[in-house]
C-alpha cells in the first residue's frame, strides 16, 4: 500500500511496464524501474522525477487508453511528480502551497513588492519616484543599495535553506538501496544529463507534443529559459562582485558585462517561457498534469515578468519611467526568490537529484 | 478519396506499411485502408518486439553474424521441414537488405537490450516496441503521399478471374463504398481474432482460447480471397500458440500476459497431474510449446507451480502469482484437489536428483522414475510459500494463407498467377511457416514480402 492514490497508480503502471520493457531504450526512467521488482513509495518519487515529460512512452505504448490496461506514464508520473514536490517541502506547513494557484501567488507577490518598493521611496523621497536619473547609483536614488541587499539577501537565503532541506529529504527517501552520498563522477554525469535535457528527446526524435509529430520545440525553448536563468543569476553575481570588490554602482553601460549578460538572459527569459507556455497550452490534455496547471503557468509567469521587466529597465532607465519598472523588476525578481521552493522551480532540483543517483545507480550495476 | 488508385492496400500492419511504401516509392498512388481505429491501427504489429535479419557481421545493434545459412537451419529445425525452401531462402536472403531498408523509413533500432531476451545476435530491437515503429512508418507514408483510411473495414473484393477489380469498405459514417485499384496488395493479418472460425477446427475448445493480439484480425480478406480461387497454404490448426495468464484478457493483452517460469516449476492440468517434461528445451522453443500443449488439457487451463526460492529468476509479471502457506491452501486457491496436488509435488520432489542447476544451458537437475520426467532444471518445490500462475492457450497467429511466388504474386487454386494481386504479411505466413515458430519471423515475413509486394503491384499498374 502506497501512501496516496497515485502513488498506487504509478505502482499499478510501473508493474505494467516492468512486465513490457519495450520503453527501456527511451529514457532514464525505465532502465531505473528494471532494477527494481517492487516499487517503495521512495522508489516511485524516485522514478516519477527522473520523467522529462517527453511524452514518447505514450505515443509508443500499445496499451495507452483507450485500452484497457489504461497505461499513460507521462500524465501519472506528471501528477506524482508534482505530488512529491509537496511530500517533500520544507517547512511541511507550506507544502499547501503548491496546491494553490501559483499563478495568483506569485503575481500577488510580485506586486506586493513592488507596491512597497514604490511606498518604500514615495515615503523617503516623492520626487525620486518618478524623476530622471542617471549615472552611477541611479537605481539607489528609489532604494538604498544596502536595504535592498539585504531584503533580497534575505529571500535569496530563505530559498536555499528551504530548498535544500527540501531535496535532503527527497534524497534520503529515494536512496534506500545505494550509496548515501553523491559522489563526484555522479554528479558531473547528471550536469550533463541535465544540461542538454538528455532525457527530452523521445529516445532520439525529439518530445511530443500536440500530436504524435515528435519536434524538438520544447527541449529548444527550455533550453532559452533555462541558460537565459543562469546568464541573469550570473548577471546579478557579477553586479554584486562590482559592487563590493570594485565599488562600481550600478547601472551599468551597455557593453559591460552584467548588462551584456543580463541583456542575452533577459532574451532567453522571455523568449524561452513564452515559447513553453505556448507548447503547454498546445500540448495534447492526455501527456499533462491539468490540475497542476496554475503552478506551472506561474513559474512560467515570473519568469517572463522577470525578463521583460528586466529588459524594459535596459532600455528606458533613462527616463522617467525607471522608478516604476525597478520596482516593478525588483518585485517580480523577488516573488521569484520566495515562491521558488514551493513551486515549478524545484523540478530543476529533483530532476537533478534523481539523476544524481540514476548516475550511481549505473555504476554501481557496472 | 479520390478517384482511382494505382495499388490499394489492406490492411494496417507492418506488412501493409512496407508495401504501401515501397509501392510509393515506386511512383505509384497508393490508398491504405485499416479496418481499426486509429489507436488501433496496425493489428498485431502494434505488440511486436523485434525481428529477425541475416547478416554478415556484428553490428551496433546486433552482437554477431547470422548467416544466412544459419537462419536457414533455425527455420528448417522449428518447422520441422514444413516450409517453401526456395520462398523461404529468398526471404532469408531479402532479409539481410531489410535491416537497413527500415531504417531507411525511420524506424529505430534500440542500441544495446536491457536484458529481457536472449536475443541480441539474431534478432533486431525496435526502439520503443512495435508501436514506436509502426508510428515511423506511418509518418513516412503520410509524408510521401499515401493516403490512408481509418475504421476502414473492407467487406468485399470484386474478383474476376484472378483478377482484382474492386473493393467494397464499410465506413461508419458515409457508409459502403466501392473503391477500384489497379493492383491488390492483401496484407489483413490471419483470423486468430475469429474464435467461430478458430471452432471449425479446433473444437469447442477455441473458446478457452485468449487471443493475444488485436480483435480487428477476423481473416476476412483471406476468406475472400480463398472462396474466389486463389490457393491455400498451410494447415488451419496451426499457429504460433503460447501459455499466457488465464486471468488475461480476453483479446489484444499482448506480451505482458506471458509467463517464462515453466523451467522453474512444473505444469499441472485441472486434475492436478503434470502432462509434459517442463524441462524439454531453452527459450525459445520451450514457450511455443506451451499453448498447444494448454489447449490439449481438459478445459484449457493449466496451472504453472513453483515455490519461493525462485520468484526473482524470471521476467517480472503483470499479475502477481497466486500463493498459499501449504500446499493445500494453494490447491484451495487454484480449486485443485488438494490431496491430489499433494501426491503430484511430492512424488515430483522423491524423483528429484541432485544436479548444478544452470537455467541459460541443457543442466543436469534431472528427476528419475516418474513420467512424464523433468529432464533438466528440476529441483524439489518445498519452501512455502507456494505460488501459481493459472496459464490458458494464448494464440499469436495463424498460419493459413494464401499460395504466393517469390514475387508476393499470388497463385490461383488452378496454378496460374493472379493477374494483379499481391499479399505479405501473415495472410501468406504459412508459405514460409508450415508449423512452429522463431521469434521476430512474423516481422521479417512482413517487412520483406511487404517491401516485395509494394513493388511489384506497383510495377504492374505502372505497366
Ligand atoms: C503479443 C504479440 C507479440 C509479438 N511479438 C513479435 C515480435 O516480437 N516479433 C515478430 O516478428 N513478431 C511478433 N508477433 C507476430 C507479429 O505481430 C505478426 O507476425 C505481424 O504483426 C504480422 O504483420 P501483418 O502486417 O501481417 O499483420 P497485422 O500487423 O496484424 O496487421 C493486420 C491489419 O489488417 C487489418 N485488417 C484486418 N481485416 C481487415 C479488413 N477486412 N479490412 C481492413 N483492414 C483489415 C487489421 O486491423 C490490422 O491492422 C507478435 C504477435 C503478438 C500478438
Ligand atoms: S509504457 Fe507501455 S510500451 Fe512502454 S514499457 Fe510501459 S507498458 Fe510497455
Ligand atoms: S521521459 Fe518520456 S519516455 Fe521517459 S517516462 Fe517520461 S514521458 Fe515516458
Amino acid at each position: 500500500m502506497h501512501g496516496t492514490r497515485i502513488l498506487e497508480e504509478t505502482d499499478r503502471l510501473m508493474t505494467v511496464c516492468n512486465s513490457c520493457r519495450y520503453c527501456e531504450g527511451l529514457c532514464a526512467v525505465f532502465p531505473a524501474m528494471e532494477m527494481r521488482r517492487a516499487f517503495s513509495d521512495g522508489d516511485l518519487n524516485y522514478l516519477a522525477n527522473l520523467c522529462h515529460s517527453c511524452g514518447a512512452c505514450y505515443v509508443d505504448c500499445q496499451f495507452s487508453p483507450p485500452h484497457e490496461f489504461n497505461v499513460n506514464v507521462p500524465q501519472t508520473l506528471a501528477v506524482a511528480r508534482a505530488e512529491s514536490y509537496a511530500a517533500y517541502a520544507w517547512p511541511r506547513a507550506l507544502s499547501g502551497a503548491f496546491a494553490r494557484n501559483g499563478l495568483v501567488i506569485s503575481v500577488v507577490a510580485a506586486l506586493s513588492m513592488a507596491v512597497f518598493i514604490l511606498g518604500f521611496a514615495a515615503f523617503n523621497d516623492r520626487a525620486a519616484l518618478f524623476g530622471i536619473h542617471t549615472g552611477p547609483g541611479a537605481f539607489y536614488k528609489l532604494m538604498p543599495h544596502n536595504a535592498m541587499a539585504v531584503l533580497f539577501s534575505a529571500a535569496f537565503l530563505y530559498a536555499i535553506l528551504a530548498l535544500v532541506l527540501s531535496v535532503r529529504a527527497f534524497w534520503r527517501d529515494i536512496g534506500e538501496p545505494i550509496r548515501g552520498r553523491a559522489d563526484g563522477g555522479s554528479i558531473f554525469q547528471a550536469i550533463r544529463d541535465a544540461g542538454e535535457l538528455r532525457y527530452l528527446h523521445g529516445g532520439g526524435v525529439g518530445c511530443y507534443n500536440e500530436d504524435d509529430k515528435p519536434t524538438d520545440r520544447r527541449k529548444l525553448y527550455h533550453h532559452l529559459t533555462f541558460y537565459g536563468f543562469l546568464l541573469c543569476f550570473a548577471a546579478t553575481s557579477v553586479a554584486t562582485l562590482y559592487h563590493y570588490l570594485l565599488a562600481r554602482e550600478a547601472p551599468y553601460p551597455w557593453w559591460d558585462l552584467p548588462v551584456v549578460l543580463g541583456t542575452l538572459g533577459g532574451i532567453g527569459l522571455v523568449v524561452g517561457p513564452v515559447g513553453l507556455f505556448l507548447a503547454k497550452v498546445k500540448r495534447d490534455p492526455a501527456l499533462l498534469d491539468e490540475e497542476r496547471y496554475g503552478m506551472d503557468v506561474g513559474f512560467i509567469a515570473m519568469l517572463f515578468l522577470t525578463g521583460v521587466t528586466g529588459l524594459a529597465l535596459l532600455v528606458l532607465r533613462e527616463t522617467s519611467a525607471m522608478g516604476p519598472l525597478l520596482a516593478l523588476h525588483l518585485g517580480a525578481v523577488f516573488a521569484l526568490f520566495i515562491t521558488m521552493p514551493y513551486g515549478k522551480f524545484v523540478h530543476g532540483i529533483y530532476r537533478f537529484a534523481a539523476l544524481v543517483r540514476y548516475a550511481q545507480e549505473r555504476r554501481d550495476a557496472g | 478519396m479520390n478517384g482511382k488508385y494505382d495499388v490499394l492496400v489492406i490492411g494496417g500492419g507492418n506488412a501493409a506499411l512496407c508495401a504501401a511504401i515501397s509501392a510509393r516509392r515506386g511512383g505509384a498512388s497508393v490508398l491504405v485502408l485499416e479496418g481499426a481505429p486509429k489507436f488501433y491501427r496496425g493489428g498485431n504489429t502494434r505488440h511486436t518486439r523485434n525481428m529477425r535479419c541475416a547478416h554478415d557481421a556484428a553490428t551496433e545493434i546486433l552482437t554477431g553474424p547470422y548467416t544466412e545459412e544459419e537462419f536457414w537451419k533455425d527455420l528448417l529445425l522449428v518447422t520441422g521441414g514444413q516450409t517453401d525452401e526456395e520462398l523461404a531462402r529468398h526471404m532469408i536472403r531479402e532479409s539481410k537488405d531489410i535491416l537497413n531498408w527500415i531504417v531507411e523509413q525511420g524506424v529505430r533500432w534500440q542500441p544495446s537490450l536491457g536484458g529481457t531476451l536472449s536475443l541480441g545476435r539474431t534478432n533486431s530491437f525496435f526502439l520503443g516496441g512495435g508501436r514506436a515503429m509502426l508510428n515511423a512508418l506511418y509518418l513516412t507514408a503520410e509524408a510521401l503521399g499515401v493516403d490512408i483510411e481509418y475504421d476502414a473495414e473492407v467487406t468485399d473484393l470484386v474478383i474476376e478471374d484472378g483478377m482484382f477489380l474492386a473493393a467494397r469498405v464499410k465506413r461508419p459514417i458515409e457508409g459502403a463504398t466501392e473503391i477500384r485499384a489497379t493492383s491488390l496488395v492483401a496484407a489483413a493479418g490471419g483470423f486468430e481474432a475469429n474464435i467461430e472460425w478458430l471452432k471449425q477446427y479446433w473444437g469447442e475448445a477455441a473458446d478457452n482460447f485468449l487471443i493475444r493480439g488485436t480483435p480487428y484480425n477476423r481473416g476476412s480478406i483471406l476468406k475472400m480471397l480463398l472462396d474466389k480461387g486463389v490457393q491455400e497454404v498451410g494447415d488451419p490448426t496451426q499457429c504460433h500458440a503460447v501459455a499466457i495468464d488465464a486471468r488475461a484478457p480476453k483479446f489484444d493483452g499482448g506480451i505482458i500476459t506471458r509467463h517464462d517460469s515453466v523451467v522453474f516449476g512444473i505444469v499441472v492440468n485441472k486434475h492436478a497431474q503434470r502432462f509434459y517434461d517442463e524441462g524439454e528445451d531453452i527459450w525459445p522453443k520451450r514457450y511455443a510449446i506451451w499453448g498447444r500443449l494448454v489447449a490439449a488439457q481438459p478445459d484449457q487451463i493449466a496451472y504453472i507451480i513453483f515455490d519461493s526460492t525462485v520468484v526473482t529468476s524470471f521476467m517480472p509479471t503483470l499479475f502477481p502469482p497466486i500463493a498459499g502457506a501449504t500446499v493445500a491452501e494453494l490447491a484451495g486457491k487454484l480449486t485443485l484437489d488438494s490431496a491430489a496436488l499433494e501426491k503430484t509435488i511430492t512424488d515430483f520432489n522423491a524423483a528429484v536428483r541432485p544436479g548444478t542447476f544452470d537455467h541459460t544451458i541443457l543442466d543436469d537437475c534431472v528427476t528419475e522414475g516418474i513420467t512424464p520426467p523433468k529432464t533438466h532444471w528440476a529441483r524439489r518445490i518445498e519452501t512455502p510459500p507456494y505460488l501459481a500462475y493459472p496459464v490458458r492457450p494464448g494464440i499469436t497467429f495463424t498460419y493459413l494463407g494464401t499460395r504466393v511466388t517469390k514475387e508476393a504474386r499470388m497463385l490461383m487454386k488452378d496454378g496460374r498467377l493472379a493477374a494483379n494481386m499481391f499479399a505479405a504479411g501473415e495472410i501468406m505466413a504459412g508459405n514460409v511457416l508450415g508449423k512452429g515458430y522463431a521469434a521476430g519471423m512474423g516481422m521479417t515475413i512482413g517487412s520483406v514480402f511487404g517491401r516485395i509486394a509494394g513493388r511489384e503491384a506497383a510495377k504492374h499498374a505502372r505497366n
